[in-house]
């Protein structure tokens, strides 16, 4: 039964009918919605309706963030204590290393010297605290209190203390929306620590914790279930030198990480899937729990060499105000 | 105006400067950061299909393209997902408001129910073209708690017009 049927038939013409208005806002929406998710002509746009609208979502946010504060308030002494012993002993920890890491880095300068290379750059980062979750029902992404001002860009890589949780992917002036690497869209390079194999992680989504409950027209929508982790390494091949408990770091080759950062722990590995081996990952940050993050700087290229000297420098061609004779003039 | 179009009761014609603020008011609630949760409607869904009902001749898609812009900016959605959603959902309602005003607040819920799905299955439409899953059934649950709350959303939406014409110091309300 059209809905349109139950229209009230004006008597005199006013204007368009509903149909073609709706015809033109759903042509409008599909054309935004093309230009925001395949070429992203929409960013300025967002930007400054975002910081238009920035006040509502601020004053919005701050009963549940008065709400965090509570629950942190009261979550009593012994908690507080406990964690003040963990970090004591993780800075003791962190010590030992931090001098061996200054020690190692003036002999790694040293010998960089000598070998006559260039030097290895060093990074700017931001600390940034989350603000919130967004509230989608398949998307990981969270909002973080620093923006553009700050100097976060698009594309950096946002860490914790215990490993990688996700790239910048918006930045608003005084905001940055962050992709988590359990977000299925989101990918990147790895390197297995152990064997230097080299692969793709990409984030699970949900885990799909319901496939049994997805219609099986649905299953090539949603992804193949791969166990308990919300991570999946893929395209190594099933005969791969890769077990369990390997600790995957980020590899660098997509430009975007810095190499080395911890990324996620290999939890199982199915090798009777097929061409492919099917493993599935735990992330070692803590992705979707931390309140605390760092974003990284991009890489920093040194600046260009400077030009090999040519004695003088190349006489500046007089113009033709300087060489004319007073005696010209008039 | 009147409460359904059986009811004998005349209300005062709807402010728009309320049925404005009832549009920030829902928006400010659709911007509060709860997280993820299924247990929560759809606000402004919700108070666009109420006045697209209330008062089709003035609400309509304009408006709910509007608010869907301001949505999707808000939770950071894909610009147009909802504005998509509640274009539809605004024509949907439009088309349906003489029919669904002769019905008690209940069964306008039963009617109601039925939109705020569809606009829900036009996000999760966009959503799977943005490369996304099918996400959890549960995911539909919210449409269920918009439509519970259709009843006490008209008692509270026309506050205002319940008020008497002539007003009577003695009895304020």
């Amino acid at each position: 039964m059209p809905v349109s049927d139950f229209q009230t038939r004006p008597v005199f013409k006013r204007g368009v009918s509903a149909k073609v208005r709706l015809l033109a806002y759903v042509a409008i929406c599909l054309v935004i919605l093309v230009a925001d998710l395949r070429f992203r002509y929409t960013d300025s746009l967002r930007e400054s309706l975002h910081t238009g609208t920035l006040p509502m979502l601020t004053i919005a946010s701050e009963p549940v963030k008065l709400l965090g504060n509570a629950t942190e308030h009261f979550s009593g002494l012994a908690d507080l204590q406990e964690e003040n012993a963990r970090l004591h002993q993780r800075q003791s920890e962190g010590i030992e290393r931090l001098m061996r890491f200054d020690e190692l880095e003036r002999e790694n300068a040293n010998l960089r010297g000598l070998l006559g290379m260039r030097k290895k750059m060093r990074v700017k980062s931001v600390a940034a605290e989350v603000l919130y979750n967004v509230p989608d029902s398949t998307a990981r992404k969270i909002i973080l209190d620093q923006g553009k001002d700050a100097g976060i860009a698009h594309g950096l890589a946002v860490v914790d203390a215990e490993g990688v949780l996700g790239q910048v992917t918006r930045v608003y002036p005084t905001q940055a929306e962050v992709t988590l690497i359990t977000d299925r869209n989101q990918a990147i390079s790895v390197q297995v620590v152990r064997s230097g194999l080299r692969g793709v992680v990409f984030g699970a989504g949900h885990g799909l914790r319901s496939l049994k409950d997805i219609p099986s027209r649905w299953q090539q929508v949603v992804q193949s279930d791969i166990g308990s982790g919300s991570l999946e390494l893929r395209f190594v091949l099933a005969n791969a030198d890769i077990q369990p408990k390997d600790i995957l770091v980020t590899s660098g080759l997509d430009g975007m990480f810095l190499p080395g950062l911890p990324v996620a722990e290999v939890e199982s590995v199915d090798r009777e899937a097929g061409a492919f081996a099917r493993i599935a990952c735990r992330p070692l940050g803590g992705v979707e729990k931390s309140v605390r993050v760092l974003v990284l700087g991009r890489v920093e290229l040194p600046p260009p060499p400077p030009r090999p000297e040519t004695g003088e420098p190349p006489p500046f061609p007089a113009s033709p105000k300087a060489v004319r004779q007073p005696g010209e003039e008039g | 105006m009147q409460f359904t179009n059986r009811s004998n009761r005349l209300l005062r014609p709807a402010k728009p400067w309320f049925v404005y603020m009832s549009f920030f008011a829902a928006l400010m609630l659709d911007y509060v950061p709860f997280g993820y949760n299924a247990a929560i409607p759809d606000w402004v869904a919700l108070v666009l299909v109420f006045w697209c009902i209330r008062e089709p001749q003035y609400i309509g898609m304009g408006i709910g393209f509007l608010l869907g812009i301001l949505v999707d900016v808000g939770k950071s959605t894909a610009m147009g997902e909802h504005a998509l959603a509640y274009v539809v959902l605004a024509f949907m309602a439009n088309g349906l408001a003489r029919r669904v005003m002769w019905f008690p607040a209940l069964l306008q819920a039963l009617h109601v129910l039925p939109m705020l799905l569809v606009a829900q299955m036009l996000i999760v439409g966009v959503q799977i073209f943005g490369g996304r899953e099918f996400p959890e059934w549960d995911y539909f649950f919210s449409s269920f708690v918009g439509a519970a709350l259709w009843l006490p959303l008209t008692y509270l939406l026309l506050l205002p017009q319940f008020q008497p014409v002539d007003r009577d110091e003695n009895r304020p309300i």
